[in-house]
Formats: structure tokens, C-alpha cells, sequence
């Protein structure tokens, strides 16, 4: 789960770590009331789940970007005007951009050094690692591939956390100094022990700045939690933008399968197994076919679950065909396919031609279930045939 | 032959008497399985499916010989369970349940490795050695005993590859779903490794998938040691950037964990690349006749 930046750093001062002074606001009457209470110049941040902000461009306002200076309290309430409900395009967000609900409006610092601090966790060391390098600002893929000396990288043994001397090390191999140094390592150990009590999967300040009064701040912050912890932290599911997300998916989530909406295309899946699930996309796309979608009903896919992931496969108007690849194994057959025709009878009519492969557990059982329903659909033995007509019927049912 | 899970393979369920854990210990016992006892604190004394049910996984060991922990405990408290069966000297760990947070895992991933246990999973379907027995939620009647070793990251696209095999006629040594998240305690490479080993096998079935870098890692492994064919299908070419696919795992981050990168890096490496994968038994099929 990804939060917005002034999310990010309400917790942070929660953890009484060092972030300028700021407020969010959604209109731009409130922006200028900010402005004022803060003190200018300020800076007025777009909000959205994507980085590259301050290089991006709003399509409706070309000369602007996500992350402005204002000098005055009318020049933030002007830039919050032209940012609110504007579309803004990043390097991270796709031509399509997305809507800025938000702004934030935070005190302008006077910046000496420009750092970079992240934290994430090493899939290849199954270790936390905290990166720190001279080049803030930069997006740090960059720094990676061209100066990847320019990155220092401290591994967290996780019987001890973060040790000060491993801090010390970042600390001073980035150059800094006697309180600065102090400040830094403090702000360092501070996060890392944010980073394990809110059990965040990514976190990113960038930049981490010195300001010409000697202050270490966090300018920037990206926070990501994993969303297996979510049932230690109750209180997050406020924290969620909604906006952000793809309508289906959300109403995916509810029902409690993993769904991912793919734009453009046609052929709408449902699989048992996020690899099945992949694998079915991609066969389709080998076909010269095009998948609207990954949808995986799980490892624990009771009727419900099906009838509910179905409804939302036919509910999609981009779907053409629908192909449904179950193997069966905890998952039985038979409950599938009971889940369809229960679906089927809120649904109503289908529009679009449905092709079924059923194998494992069950299968048989499955198959003469879909039989004596008043469901029309097409048979296929394997995983190719069925990708195969699947890819014909939605191309027909396109033209 | 078989690696990992053998004839001498005696098995402690965490979590017997669960609705899962019952369900699978009997599919397990049906199949000949060795499952010596379960284990669930607080009722220790009981008798579960004719086994004995001890309080600690310690107990099982001692009064039953257990050697290999086969675990269905709520992802809460799994990672505690993982390290319970470790700290009792079980040789094998097989973690089959979804949804452990992942500093958790962080911290037990460390706690087995110090202890010399091999961990299995977690989030994978378990591990079988077709017509010896198996710790894991696979249907078997899909299995064969034969030559190839499987390993994967998923689950129903490992029985997709394994019946497969099973209907070209070449069946399997052993199979071994690693697990979907980002944490896990056995990967591609340590598959390979003791697959190149084994006698019995002659050739490794590797379904990866987008995420992080283990295939890459098998890669090298494949160019400079692997002895045996290697298939290998790559799960995701067309999962968009940045999106978690069902697995934690499975989730492009920036540029790296594309399924195309990972395809090339282990076609140079000298694995055979099945583009389709409808297509994984075939191509093992040409890949045995051509060596």
C-alpha cells in the first residue's frame, strides 16, 4: 500500500523526526490560508501515489509542474488553483497522468546539500538495506546504473536492527560533519525504527537536505507498507486514497480476490494461482490476443468468490470473451463452476462468448455443472486451445 | 532418487487439527506418506487422524523422530512456527502458509539459516517426491514417478508444468513450489544445485516469475555448473510495471524483474526457453533427445 507524501510525514512526526512544517489542503481558498499560517515563500506540492512530480507537466497547464515555489500567499493560492483537479504526468504515472485531489503546502528551506537516504528490503540478502548517497534529487535507478559507487549500502542484521556504528558509516561517507553528522545518524536511526514498527516495505527520502542553517531535514518522503502487515495496523485503511486506485480493483479487493484491470484489453481472465493467472496472460498474448485483466480467485476460492470475480469480469465493457483457466487442486472444480452458474443467475443474460478449461480436481463434476446451467460456453482440453479461441471469439466479438 | 524430501522424510504437521492442516495430513497419509505426529500448544495428548499430537515441535522430534516440519499456521503466527522447527534441528522446514509480514519473515529467513535447517516456502504449495510422499496441498494423482526435477515459484502453474510431464511420459523426481513471496527460504539456484546432484534426475523444469532477481541468479548458476537441461518459462511478460500480481513477490520495480530481461538472461545462459506455456513438457522432450 503506497501513501501520499504528507501522509508520510505525519507519521514520521509522529516519531518526532525532523520534517519542515506543512498542511494539506483540497481547494485553493485553503491553500492561501496555509500559505499565510506557514509563512512564504512556501512550496505548493502536488499530491499523487507517483514520484518525478517537480519534472512533471499538468496536460492542462503545460508550462507547469507538480512542485512549485510560491513567493506570496496569492501565488500558492494561484498554483493551488491551477494544480487542483488537473491531470499531472510524470515519468512514473503513464501518459494518462493522474488527478491531483491535493495539495501540500510546506515551508520553503534554504538548501546547502541535496542527499538521498532509502530503505528497503534486499529480496537477494532477505536483509533490510539502508542506502545513502551524495546524489539527492536525482532519481537513484539513475545514480544505480551510472555511479552505482556514488550509493553506500549498510545490510541490517535483523537479530540487532540498525547499529549506530552502520549509521556512522552512511553518515560520514556522505561527508557530513560534527552536528550535522549527529543529526543525520539520529534522523537515520529514527526512520529505520519507524520502518520497523509501521512494518513499511519502501522508504525513500529523497532528498534528505542540509539546510545553510545546518539543519537535516527529510524533504521528500515515499512510504510503502506491506500488505501482509495490515492486520498490526488497524488504523491504516484511512490512510487509503481511493481515487488512486482502479475502480474494479477496489471493488476486487472487497470480494477478496487479486485483480489487476490491464487498459486495452479484450480477453477478460479468471485463474486459481497468481502464476496460473500470469502465465494465462501471456499465452493469450502469444495468440496474438490481448488480456483485460489478471484474476486470481486464490488458494481458498469459495462460490462466492467466483460469482463475485465473474460479475466483475463481465461488468468490464472492454471484455470481449471471457476465459476461464481453473486447476483444480485445493481449489475443487466443482465449487468454480458452481460459483459461475450462482453468478450467472444475478447476471442474467452474458454478452460475451465464455470459454472454459477445467483440469484437476473435479474437473468432470465442473464441467457437467456448467452443462446443465443455462451458461453458453466453449470446452478446451488444454491451456493452448483454450487461449487460442478465446483470442478468436473476443476478436470477433470486437468487430 | 529423490532431493529434499526422501524415504527417510518423517513429517511433523504445525497445525493438525486446523480445517487445512486435517485435510491435507490425510490427502498425505492416503499417498504413504510418513507423517509421524502434529503439533498444536495446548493440546498436546490428543490424537489427531490415528497421529499423535504433541505441544511443541521439540516433542515431536524427540518422542517421534520427526525430521521434517510441515507448516499450516496462520500467517500471524507462522514465522514463530518456522523458527520453533528450526531451533528443534528439523532438516527440512515446509511453510505453506500465505500472507506472513515480511519483516517477520526477514527475521526467521536469519534464524533458520543460522541453525542449518533448509526452509521451504513460505506461500508455496509444498514439496513432492512422486511415489515417496509429499509435505504440501499438490494434488497427486497429477504426479508421476520419473526423471524430471520442477521447481516453481507458483502453485497451479507448477501442476500445469508437472502434468505436463506426466502426460509426455516423463514424470518427476521431485517437485517443489518455492513460494510466491519476497522472502523465501529455498530459491531457483539452491533447486538447481542439488538437482545437478541428483542422479536420478535428468533434466529441471524452472517456472519463474517477474520480481526480484533469482532467476538471474539461477542463470549464472545454469552457464557455469548446471550439467542437466534446463526448460524454463517465465511467468508475466504482459503484467504491467509496478502492480503486485497475487504474489508479493511478483511485482516489477522500475526497470528490473521484467519477464523479458529474465528470459534473456537465461536463454544466454543456456536454458530452453518455452515462450508458451502449454508448451513445458515438449520442450523437455526435445531438450533429453538433443543431448
Amino acid at each position: 500500500m503506497k501513501v501520499h507524501e504528507y501522509q508520510a510525514k505525519d507519521i514520521m512526526r509522529k516519531y518526532a523526526l525532523a520534517v519542515p512544517n506543512g498542511r494539506v489542503v483540497t481547494d485553493a481558498a485553503s491553500a492561501k490560508v496555509a500559505a499565510k499560517e506557514l509563512g512564504c515563500p512556501c512550496v505548493v506540492k502536488a499530491q499523487i501515489h507517483a514520484g518525478g512530480r517537480g519534472k512533471g507537466r499538468f496536460k492542462e497547464d503545460p508550462e507547469l509542474g507538480g512542485v512549485k515555489l510560491a513567493r506570496t500567499e496569492e501565488e500558492a493560492e494561484d498554483l493551488a488553483k491551477r494544480m487542483l483537479g488537473k491531470t499531472l504526468v510524470t515519468a512514473q504515472t503513464g501518459e494518462a497522468g493522474k488527478v491531483v485531489g491535493r495539495v501540500y503546502i510546506e515551508q520553503a528551506q534554504n538548501i546547502a546539500r541535496e542527499l538521498y537516504l532509502g530503505m528497503v528490503i534486499d529480496r537477494e540478502r532477505s536483509k533490510i538495506v539502508v542506502m545513502a548517497s551524495t546524489e539527492g534529487g536525482m532519481e537513484i535507478e539513475k545514480v544505480a546504473a551510472s555511479t552505482p559507487e556514488k550509493i553506500l549500502k549498510e545490510w541490517v542484521d535483523p537479530g540487532t536492527g540498525l547499529m549506530a556504528y552502520q549509521a556512522n558509516k552512511l553518515v560520514f561517507g556522505l561527508g557530513l560533519k560534527e552536528d550535522e553528522a549527529k543529526e543525520a545518524r539520529s534522523l537515520m536511526l529514527g526512520l529505520y525504527n519507524m520502518f520497523i514498527k509501521e512494518d513499511a516495505s519502501l522508504l525513500e527520502v529523497n532528498p534528505l537536505v542540509v539546510t545553510k542553517a545546518g539543519k537535516v531535514l527529510a524533504l521528500d518522503a515515499k512510504l510503502n507498507f506491506d500488505d501482509n502487515a495490515a492486520y498490526r495496523h488497524k488504523d491504516r485503511d484511512a490512510l487509503r486514497d481511493l481515487t488512486e486506485e482502479d475502480p474494479l480493483e477496489v471493488e476486487a479487493s472487497k470480494y477478496g480476490f487479486n485483480y489487476v484491470k490491464v487498459h486495452g484489453g479484450s480477453v477478460g481472465c479468471m485463474v486459481n494461482g497468481a502464476g496460473l493467472a500470469m502465465a494465462t496472460m501471456d499465452i493469450i498474448k502469444l495468440f496474438g490476443g490481448a488480456p483485460a485483466n489478471f484474476l486470481d480467485v486464490g488458494g481458498a476460492a469459495d462460490s462466492k468468490v467466483v460469482e463475485n470475480a465473474f460479475k466483475v469480469l463481465v461488468d468490464d465493457p472492454e471484455v470481449k470473451a471471457v476465459l476461464i483457466n481453473i486447476f483444480g487442486g485445493i481449489v475443487r472444480c466443482d465449487l468454480v463452476a458452481n460459483g459461475i452458474v450462482e453468478g450467472l443467475k444475478h447476471i442474467g443474460k452474458i454478452k460475451v462468448p465464455v470459454i472454459v478449461r477445467l483440469r484437476g480436481t473435479n474437473a468432470e463434476e465442473g464441467l457437467k455443472i456448467l452443462r446443465s446451467s443455462s451458461l453458453k460456453f466453449t470446452v478446451a482440453e488444454d491451456f493452448g486451445e483454450a487461449a487460442k479461441k478465446a483470442v478468436e471469439l473476443a476478436k470477433k466479438g470486437g468487430a | 532418487m529423490a532431493i529434499l524430501f526422501d524415504k527417510d522424510s518423517k513429517v511433523a504437521v504445525q497445525n493438525i487439527t486446523g480445517h487445512v492442516g486435517t485435510f491435507n495430513t490425510q490427502r498425505m497419509l492416503d499417498y504413504g506418506t510418513k507423517v509421524v505426529a502434529g503439533v498444536v500448544p495446548g493440546k498436546g495428548g490428543m490424537v489427531h487422524l490415528g497421529l499423535p499430537v504433541f505441544d511443541t515441535v521439540e516433542e515431536a522430534a524427540r518422542r517421534r523422530g520427526a525430521n521434517t516440519s510441515l507448516i499450516f499456521v496462520p500467517a500471524p503466527f507462522a514465522a514463530d512456527s518456522i523458527m520453533e522447527a528450526a531451533d528443534a534441528g528439523m532438516k527440512l522446514i515446509v511453510c505453506i502458509t500465505e500472507g506472513i509480514p515480511t519483516l517477520d519473515m526477514v527475521r526467521a529467513y536469519d534464524f533458520v539459516k543460522k541453525r542449518g535447517s533448509t526452509l521451504i516456502g513460505p506461500n508455496s504449495p509444498g514439496i513432492i517426491s512422486p511415489g515417496i510422499g509429499k509435505a504440501g496441498i499438490m494434488p497427486t494423482e497429477i504426479h508421476k514417478p520419473g526423471k524430471i526435477g520442477v521447481i516453481s515459484r507458483s502453485g497451479t502453474l507448477t501442476y500445469e508444468g508437472v502434468f505436463q510431464l506426466t502426460t509426455s511420459g516423463l514424470g518427476q523426481t521431485t517437485a517443489i513450489g518455492l513460494g510466491g513471496d519476497p522472502i523465501i527460504g529455498t530459491r531457483h539456484v539452491d533447486a538447481l544445485r542439488l538437482f545437478n546432484d541428483d542422479k536420478a534426475t535428468k533434466g529441471v523444469v524452472m517456472i519463474g516469475e517477474i520480481g526480484g532477481t533469482d532467476e538471474e541468479v539461477a542463470a549464472r548458476f545454469i552457464e557455469e555448473e548446471m550439467k542437466k537441461p534446463v526448460v524454463a518459462f517465465i511467468a508475466g511478460r504482459t503484467a504491467p510495471k509496478g502492480k503486485r500480481m497475487g504474489h508479493a513477490g511478483a511485482i516489477i520495480a522500475g526497470s528490473h524483474g521484467t519477464a523479458l530481461e529474465k528470459m534473456e538472461v537465461l536463454r544466454s545462459a543456456g536454458a530452453h526457453i518455452v515462450e508458451s506455456p502449454a508448451e513445458i513438457g515438449s520442450t523437455m522432450k526435445k531438450a533429453l533427445r538433443k543431448k
